[in-house]
């Protein structure tokens, strides 16, 4: 006989039913996998990210194997926020628990009439992808500057107030200033990480096997990149971490929470094995009964460093 | 359509040519709903992808779906170490197959498959009761389901690049004489990019219908992740699409090459 157990965690005011979330990207708006399971199975989805116009993104391909990863170059293909907010949002909705709208941008002004049309909107949390390039300043992305992201979440800040996630590019060489210039600028809480710059080559062809030449590297292989980043951002800053880069278990996901995540998302192990995000909601209800917990957040932040 | 993801148990296995294998898996559910021309995404131990390999025939009655794929590097060679009685990790079936369309018996179809393009055409011919199919490889070794595509009941013309077996030369001229005959009522093809290109174009010649079916790397299978795009030309309109849920298969004249 299972016991019940609350696994519900709360971030940024926000309440997930469990600490597990679809990744930005790798699970659509939520409709995709619904013939294996019924959406409101995970603690919440973080949508597809939407830019203000539609997109068609890069040429293919777009996707390359690494060990224990890949890498992507989708370069944000999607039918822009208006479709979003009429066509995808009111079934994420109904079907699923928090709906998180994943935003990104190429200009400011781009940034914030996008958040502005989702600030009507019932859309519970707004995640904002700072890892896209800022098309006036040559092509950078704006999350690897503090100025950028500060200017961001400026930004989305003076136009909603509904609660702000910003996503931190691990593209940087300090990503501690990056999540502090966020928080000093109102997010609420930040997510962290994103891809990771990444390139493979076909040694028979001399060609790059994605069409853009590099792409974004995410999958089991970024894990301990991505637990350091989180467990130095969370003692950093007094906002909420959301942890994610290659968990593919509930181990991976227990260790991502001690590291200072109050919850986690989940991408690229979905398509490795759909059913995992479930399987480590499983894992962590078999977690906090064999380690006698009330709720997960107890475990949020309580590793010992040396 | 349904899709389902499960852990199948493997039937039959045979290596049919060097390196290339053929898998029957039991899984009754799936093969309730599988159509031809749609495809199963594999996982292989070990492989953060899975690998997406063509139905090559669906069993309704038994229950059970057949896929042909080559060993072309880790994750297909990974795979094809499972041996009868082990179970195969799969989501299928995926994509949305060929459309199969009423034809007078007078009519017949054509499908074109090329090298590892062959497999999806066993089931597709199934659907007809006048096949012609012409299949096309590099040489007499590689030559896959001919035997197959007869027990079928299409009327086969193989094709080697290098004559050692069969027609020699590409699949395109037997294509062509096909179609002069006049009595084709749709081309359908499957294989290397160029193939898939000279038999729209012939088709086109001969104002045939045709479908193709596309290729792309992919990571979820299920439109999910929008890796697998391909260029579509729909009504005038420039469209980006998805391989594993718009496609494989595609009208051949909306297709941008
Ligand atoms: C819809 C569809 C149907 C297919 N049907 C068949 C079939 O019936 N029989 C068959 O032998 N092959 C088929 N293929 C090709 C097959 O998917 C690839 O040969 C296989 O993925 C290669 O994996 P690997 O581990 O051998 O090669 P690796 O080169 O090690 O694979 C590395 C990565 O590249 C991807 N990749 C490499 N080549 C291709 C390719 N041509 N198409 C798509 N992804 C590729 C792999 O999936 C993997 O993610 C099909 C492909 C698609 C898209
Ligand atoms: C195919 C693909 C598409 C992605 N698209 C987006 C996106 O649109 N917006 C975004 O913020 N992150 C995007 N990501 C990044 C993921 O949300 C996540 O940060 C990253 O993949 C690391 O987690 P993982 O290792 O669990 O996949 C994408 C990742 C993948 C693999
Ligand atoms: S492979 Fe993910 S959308 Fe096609």
């Amino acid at each position: 006989m299972s016991m019940e157990k609350d696994l519900s965690v709360t971030v940024a005011g926000v309440r997930f039913p469990n600490p597990v979330i679809a990744a930005s990207g790798t699970y659509g708006f939520g409709q995709d996998y619904t013939d294996l399971y019924p959406l409101n199975k995970l603690g919440g989805i973080s949508c597809k990210g939407t830019t203000l116009l539609p997109k068609d993104g890069n040429p293919a391909p777009r996707i390359a194997e690494t060990p224990a990863g890949m890498l992507n170059s989708v370069g944000l293909q999607n039918p822009g926020v208006d479709a979003f907010i009429s066509k995808y949002l009111p079934i994420a909705k109904k079907e699923g628990n928090v709906i998180i709208a994943n935003v990104a941008g190429a200009t400011l002004e781009d940034y914030k009439q996008a958040v502005q049309r989702l600030d009507t909107t019932d859309v519970d949390m707004i995640e904002v992808n700072i890892s896209c390039p800022n098309v006036k300043q040559g092509g950078a992305s704006w999350g690897v500057s503090c100025e950028g992201a500060a200017a961001v979440t400026k930004t989305v800040r003076s136009v909603t107030k509904k609660p702000l996630m910003l996503k931190l590019t691990p593209n940087v060489t300090n990503i501690v200033d990056i999540a502090k210039a966020a928080e000093a600028e109102g997010a609420d809480c930040v997510s962290l990480i994103n891809t990771l710059l990444g390139m493979r080559i076909d040694i028979k062809t001399r060609r790059p096997i994605l069409k853009n030449n590099v792409g974004g590297f995410s999958g089991p292989a970024v894990f301990p990149v991505a637990v350091r980043m989180v467990w130095q951002v969370a003692n950093a800053v007094n906002i909420d971490v959301v942890g994610m880069g290659g968990i593919s278990t509930s181990e991976d996901a227990v260790e991502m929470m001690m590291a200072g995540a109050k919850a986690v998302q989940i991408g690229t192990a979905v398509f490795t094995d759909p059913y995992s995000p479930l399987k480590v909601i499983e894992g962590l209800k078999q977690y906090m009964i064999d380690n006698n917990l009330n709720s997960l957040e107890e475990i949020t932040g309580t590793v010992q460093p040396w | 359509m349904p899709y389902f993801c499960d852990k199948y148990r493997i039937l039959e296995r045979e290596e049919i040519a060097k390196d290339i294998y053929s898998y029957v898996i039991s899984c009754p559910e799936a093969a309730a709903y599988a159509r031809a021309g749609q495809f199963v995404h594999i996982r292989a131990e070990g492989y953060t992808l899975r690998r997406p390999i063509s139905i090559c025939e669906i069993d309704k009655k038994k229950g059970t779906v057949r896929f042909v794929f080559e060993v072309r590097g880790g994750g297909t060679d990974k795979i094809s170490q499972l041996t009868v009685d082990d179970y195969m990790d799969i989501i299928l079936p995926l994509g949305n197959g060929f459309s199969v369309n009423e034809i007078s018996d007078e009519k017949s179809i054509v499908v074109v498959g090329g090298g590892i393009g062959v497999p999806p055409m066993c089931g597709l011919a199934a659907c007809y009761k006048n096949v012609k199919a012409i299949i096309g490889f590099r040489s007499k070794d590689r030559v896959i389901l001919e035997e197959d595509l007869k027990r079928i009941g299409a009327d086969v013309t193989v094709c080697t690049d290098d004559g050692s077996y069969g027609y020699n030369g590409v699949v395109t001229l037997p294509l062509e004489e096909e179609l002069k005959k006049g009595k084709t009522a749709m081309v359908y093809a499957c294989g290397p990019l160029p193939m898939l290109k000279a038999a729209v174009n012939t088709a086109k010649k001969y104002n045939v219908p045709c479908e193709v079916s596309l290729e792309e790397r992919m990571a979820c299978g299920v439109g999910a992740c929008v890796g697998c795009a391909c260029r579509i030309n729909r009504n005038g309109e420039n469209l980006v699409l998805r391989v594993c849920k718009d496609g494989p298969v595609f009208k051949g004249e909306e297709v941008v090459f």
